[in-house]
């Protein structure tokens, strides 16, 4: 009953721009990137105050950003999807609205390189900070990994 | 002559016998006092992620096992829900009571490993040792379920790998008829300890809105008053069935978390002593499963509720027999993001008991 309510409430506020559906037992919500911080703060202010993760996915021609969010008192639970080009992948942060995106920005930056401007600290927090290239990317080549010799 | 202070930095690990694994502190010191922490992680990345996209789907279950290696049952659990979620696979009922059976015996082992080292750090090895003999017992059980001690794989898509024995089952009641009792030892001996007492009470105190948008979950949210319980609020496989209370803290202190831990054993063996009561008859893994599963496209989320919080897998399909992506949301890692907040303001002595009540595993955060 409480995401039927919710589902109605983002319909209203987020016309153009956002698709939301009801799943399972979350509500995903598809939003383009301009306004995305504007989704993001609205539901912060909705008490989605639980930030449980944020994540990427290369999808090869783009990224796709994953953000789950908890409303603790209800139990409501919201994924925010939402798609970043790859040559160009900046992103606004989020540390402003949840003090625990830091890390969760920091990873995603060391893991696929996409940028979150705005957030204090953005350095690598996995990989050492010389390490060169971004491994979860679909196109990465490990130099490590040493390729059969064609001998013929 | 004028004296003069100054600041200074301090290096913390990784090799250092307190902190709990491979992690390194930068500390910003005035004396004593922690001005400044930057943790510093990833001495122990595999890649695991990474891993996942070239493995099958049956593959990846051994490398969770090496990711919370304390509890590895809980890990397999979480990956295999997720799954299961993508796939649409159905559980016979007894799986689900094996499931809880072993994983609430990981869990109590799990919360052994957290509380006896607390005790080292503050200086109680005897706790340490009493922890270990407990925890050898466990693991003694869960070795004749499935045969290995520490990384068990034992958990399958629609089941588990085989069913419990008798032998499992007798020794499983033997443990549980001495282990409450064993509690009560601990909680007078450690945690009522008036030394642990100063030492931990009102030292690392964590508010509950810093909790929430860290992330934390686990004993360090329920620490600082947060009734939230994946058991409870999610209620998956059969915990619905079962009585069982979520112990929560009150001020959110290192006192409260260690205290929050020592109360879920009881909870813990309360339940399986149910569980073992009521184990129903039945097949113990769902035989329609194929052996090379391709999930249909599309994700899944997934968590179960580890002795260290929501564990996560967050599984994307492209309808081959391959993960196309898997996200490991590992509760360490967004536990472990509170400490820049909670080190400053205490001394140096207190820095391993916050660490020790938030209980990283390295091979959680890291991955």
């Amino acid at each position: 009953m409480e995401e039927v309510k919710l589902l109605g409430k983002i319909k209203k506020k987020f016309r153009k721009g956002v698709e939301a559906q009801a799943k399972e037992d979350i509500i995903e919500v598809k939003v383009e990137l301009p306004r995305l911080l504007e989704l993001l703060a609205w539901l912060k202010s909705k008490n989605f105050n639980y930030f449980s993760f944020l994540t990427a996915v290369d999808r090869k021609t783009h990224f796709e950003l994953f953000y789950h969010l908890v409303n603790i008192e209800s139990g409501e639970k919201v994924l925010v999807r939402t798609e970043v080009e790859r040559e160009d992948s900046t992103v606004p942060s989020v540390v402003s609205l949840w003090k625990g995106a830091d890390w969760q920005e920091r990873e995603t930056y060391d893991l696929f390189g996409v940028t979150f401007e705005g957030n204090p600290s953005l350095k690598r927090i996995l990989l050492p900070e010389d390490w060169e290239g971004f491994p979860l990317r679909k196109d990465y080549e490990d130099p490590d990994v040493v390729r059969r010799p064609e001998y013929f | 002559m004028s004296v003069e202070t100054r600041e200074f930095l301090l290096n913390m690990g990784p090799q250092h016998p307190s902190t709990h694994g491979v992690l390194r502190l930068i500390l910003k010191l005035d004396d004593e006092l922690v001005l400044e922490a930057e943790p510093v992680i990833g001495y122990l990345h595999r890649g695991v992620e990474k891993i996942a996209e070239n493995r099958t789907y049956k593959q990846f279950i051994p490398h969770t096992d090496r990711m919370d290696y304390l509890s590895s049952m809980l890990n397999n659990w979480g990956y295999i829900r997720a799954v299961e979620k993508l796939a649409g696979i159905e559980v016979p009922e007894r799986a689900e009571y094996i499931r809880v059976i072993v994983g609430e015996l990981n869990r109590i082992a799990s919360h052994l490993m957290s509380i006896g080292p607390t005790g080292l750090d503050a200086g109680a090895f005897t706790l340490f040792l009493y922890a270990f003999r407990e925890r050898e017992r466990i693991l003694t059980i869960l070795e004749k379920a499935c045969g290995a001690r520490m990384t068990y794989a034992y958990f399958r898509f629609g089941g588990v790998a085989q069913d419990l024995t008798s032998d499992f089952i007798n020794a499983c009641r033997e443990f549980l008829k001495d282990f409450p009792q064993r509690v009560n030892e601990y909680e007078e001996l450690f945690i009522e300890n008036p030394i642990f007492k100063k030492r931990a009470k009102g030292v690392g105190i964590l508010p509950k809105e810093l909790a929430l948008s860290c992330g934390a979950s686990g004993p360090v949210l329920r620490g600082s008053g947060v009734s939230r319980d994946l058991r409870k609020t999610e209620s998956y496989s059969v915990y619905s069935q079962f009585d069982f209370e979520i112990p929560v803290g009150e001020s959110g202190d290192s006192w409260d978390r260690t205290w929050v831990r020592l109360e879920e054993m009881r909870q813990s063996t309360k339940i399986i002593e149910q569980a073992l009561e009521n184990l129903p008859e039945g097949p113990c893994f769902n035989p329609d499963v194929p052996r090379l599963l391709m999930p249909p496209p599309g994700e899944a989320y997934a968590a179960v509720e580890s002795p260290r919080g929501e564990q996560g897998y967050f599984v994307v399909s492209d309808g081959s027999y391959k993960p196309y992506r898997v996200k490991v949301r590992s509760p360490a890692f967004s536990n472990l993001s509170l400490l820049p907040h909670l080190l400053p303001g205490h001394q140096l002595a207190d820095v391993p008991i916050i660490l020790g009540s938030l209980d990283p595993v390295f091979g959680e955060v890291d991955r």
